[in-house]
């Protein structure tokens, strides 16, 4: 069986969210491969879950709010984009390929740049394969990883 | 006041008054070449000569510029007067013998023919006659000082500083308004090099802006009143009896302060030119819709009549639908209303003229309460329908007289054929556009567009008329293109909403709110400055922070950013999230 990547997005409720929700009602087809997770602001998603997404098994993190300046809470998204590149130093250290994250810009209206995101990405991981990090072993068999645990 | 004594007459004046004035109101004619209301007396043309008794004296005065006393006795009629006058007009007639306004006041006078011999007879129609108004209203009202005199005696002209064109010159036409002979005309010479018969825009710089006007007062545009050029003129201020007209008046931002907000800033029509294939823009007598509009207008520049820019009714007229919409290179979208003020145009045109009527249309969309039945009506007054966009227009000549048109070419996708089918004028129906500026309004409101680049309602079904952000409403053109009906039902129903809160007196708000853990929050302030609406304060008798719950929107910057996790989003907590994030990658 070929390699079905598991993508998290964190989508902003105002821009990215309901240009998934556009690209849903338009019938436009993406890949099933990234689960969504809504939050109210792109500025919302906390270092922390984008490290515990990978912990605990997912391939890739896909973050995505309001173009630069079209935020709904006016600024929201200039703290994400202050807060991505740094973490992106960050797990490379942890042995985690930084293009496995990605920050991308989803307005409204924009549900074909939504499916385009979503399926560019996902070939980008699959092409990728699997991440394989350590302390996530022994996920499958339902037990709670012990190693590095985060938070 | 005093009294004084007309031809008879005894009449009451206010002092100061010119025999000229006074004479008006008692209802006597006085001859006068060179008078205007607006201009200081110039007494050039002698032609207003009375005779003024005062006592025993009597003399012979211009009465433009003589102010009455009391007791005088002023005669206009008698025969000295008469024979001064005369030879004047002798004079005149001999120097410009077939200028219209010299032979018709020589005809009112009794001068048939001059007794003398001009040796600067001046034979052309429009010869100038130096009354000198030009010139004095150049100087004294328009403030320009652009025309003045040259050469004294019978060498006296009027000319331009250096007999050259100037730029001092503001181009305001009141030298050839008031030129009685036509000898000053104004040339217009727009890009093309060519005399436009009429113009669109406003007549006057101070106008009404329409006649439906809401406050239905007059306007002054700047960019064309001799006033804001100059400084002068002010002659609207001085016929204004309630002495209303104030130059100095300005735009003004004002701030209101308001709960709730309708956003309902229209739109714009697709700039044809874009599409150079139908020669807007280039081609006579191709209009955009709305220029259209403004023709057939009653109170139009042609009156409403359907005219020709050489002032001809034409013969047929072609009117072409989806100009900019329905079009994969410009606006995706249908415009909506086109169909049915296209309907409306061919009625009209049917209405007035005798024109062949043709429509080219891609689909017909009368899709409203009574629409189709207009269609259907359309057609048995025999409209000619072709479905099928027109390719091009271009210039042609009829076959019959060899007049120059224009040729629409088209396929009939209804007989499948390609025709060229001559119209003398084109009518486009440009598409509904967003406003140039809605990325500012945008910004300003923190609303949403959807990809034809309108501002997003909430919900395309159950919400059409508010927005994401809270207190901000949509109505109309803004929102998608819409014909009047529509428009004027999302309005009242935005009204409505925003009348409910009113009345209400209270605001619901969405519980999501961040919330600080008191007994987890160190104090590090972090949080404080991230806050984009300064809904987090710091309290120093606790050295805690903490979020005012009317000013916070939820966001959840501050959440994220937290140290030490005693911030906390209602409904998007970390233990929450965490919990997804648990479910979805199982």
């Amino acid at each position: 069986m070929s390699f079905e990547p598991k993508i998290v997005g964190f989508l902003c409720n105002w821009c990215s969210y309901t240009g998934a929700d556009l690209a849903g009602v338009s019938r436009i087809k993406s890949a099933p491969n990234v689960r969504i997770i809504r939050t109210m602001c792109s500025g919302r998603v906390d270092p922390t879950f984008i490290l515990k997404a990978f912990q605990l098994g997912a391939d890739g993190v896909v973050v995505m709010g309001c173009h630069l300046g079209d935020c709904h809470y006016q600024e929201g998204n200039y703290k994400t984009i202050r807060r991505i590149p740094f973490l992106k130093r960050l797990i490379r250290d942890f042995g985690i390929d930084p293009r496995r994250l990605r920050l991308e810009w989803v307005s409204a209206s924009e549900g074909d740049r939504f499916a385009h995101v979503v399926n560019t990405f996902t070939e980008e991981i699959r092409a990728l394969g699997p991440l394989e990090l350590y302390i996530h072993a022994g996920r499958k068999d339902g037990q709670k990883a012990g190693v590095a645990e985060v938070k | 006041m005093v009294t004084i004594n007309i031809d008879g007459q005894r009449i009451e004046v206010i002092e100061e008054t010119t025999i000229l004035k006074a004479a008006e109101k008692a209802g006597i004619w006085i001859p006068t070449m060179c008078h205007n209301d607006y201009l200081e007396p110039y007494g050039v043309c002698r032609l207003c000569s009375v005779e003024v008794v005062r006592g025993k004296r009597s003399r012979i005065v211009t009465a433009c510029n003589y102010p009455v006393r009391a007791g005088i006795t002023v005669n206009t009629d008698s025969d000295r007067v008469k024979w001064i006058r005369r030879i004047i007009m002798e004079l005149m007639l001999s120097r410009w013998p077939n200028v219209k306004v010299v032979r018709e006041m020589a005809e009112k006078l009794g001068v048939e023919r001059p007794r003398f011999l001009s040796v600067e007879c001046d034979e052309s129609e429009n010869a100038c006659i130096l009354c000198g108004m030009c010139v004095n209203i150049c100087n004294d009202v328009v403030k320009a000082g652009v025309l003045g005199f040259a050469n004294t005696g019978i060498k006296r002209e009027v000319v331009l500083p250096f007999n050259d064109r100037t730029d001092r010159c503001i181009v305001c036409g009141a030298c050839a308004q008031l030129c009685p002979t036509g000898h000053i005309t104004m040339v217009a010479e727009d890009y093309k090099g060519k005399i436009p018969e009429f113009t669109l825009g406003p007549k006057t710089p101070i106008t009404l802006p329409s006649l439906q006007a809401v406050p239905r007062v007059p306007v002054i545009d700047p960019h064309s009143c001799i006033h804001f050029k100059t400084g002068g003129c002010e002659v609207c201020s001085t016929v204004c009896e309630p002495n209303a007209i104030n130059y100095e008046m300005k735009d003004e931002i004002q701030e209101i302060s308001v709960g709730q907000i309708l956003v309902a800033t229209g739109f714009d029509i697709f700039d044809a030119s874009k599409m150079a294939q139908y020669g807007y823009g280039a081609l006579d007598n191709v209009y955009s819709s709305l220029e259209f509009e403004h023709i057939l207008n009653s109170t139009g520049p042609t009156g409403g009549k359907v005219l020709l820019k050489d002032g001809k009714i034409p013969r047929s007229v072609g009117i072409i639908h989806c100009i900019g919409s329905r079009d994969i290179n410009h606006h995706p979208y249908c415009s909506r209303v086109c169909c049915m003020y296209a309907l409306k145009f061919a009625h009209l045109v049917h209405d007035r003229t005798d024109a062949a009527i043709y429509q080219f249309y891609i689909d017909m969309r009368a899709f409203g309460k009574g629409y189709e039945e207009f269609y259907t009506r359309l057609l048995d007054e025999g409209i000619t329908m072709i479905r099928g966009k027109a390719a091009e227009v271009v210039e042609g000549v009829w076959s019959d007289n060899g007049e120059k048109t224009l040729l629409v070419r088209c396929e009939d996708t209804l007989i499948g054929k390609f025709r060229e089918i001559p119209v003398d004028m084109v009518v486009l129906c440009n598409a509904i556009e967003p406003r140039h500026d809605s990325d500012t309004v945008k910004r300003l409101f923190t609303l949403s567009k959807s990809p034809d680049g309108f501002f997003l309602e909430r919900h395309p079904k159950l919400d059409p008329t508010s927005t994401t952000t809270e207190g901000i409403y949509i109505a109309g053109c803004a929102q998608g293109p819409k014909d009047i009906p529509d428009t004027v039902a999302q309005a009242s129903s935005a009204a409505a909403r925003m009348l409910s809160l009113i009345s209400k007196g209270e605001v619901e708000i969405d519980p999501v709110r961040a919330m600080v853990q008191e007994e987890f929050c160190s104090g590090c302030r972090i949080c404080n400055n991230l806050c984009p609406y300064s809904a987090i304060e710091f309290i120093e008798e606790k050295k805690i922070s903490h979020v005012n719950e009317a000013l916070c929107k939820g966001c959840g910057t501050c959440v994220a950013a937290c140290p030490s996790s005693a911030m906390t989003g209602q409904g998007f907590t970390d233990a929450q999230i965490l919990a997804e994030l648990d479910g979805l990658l199982i």
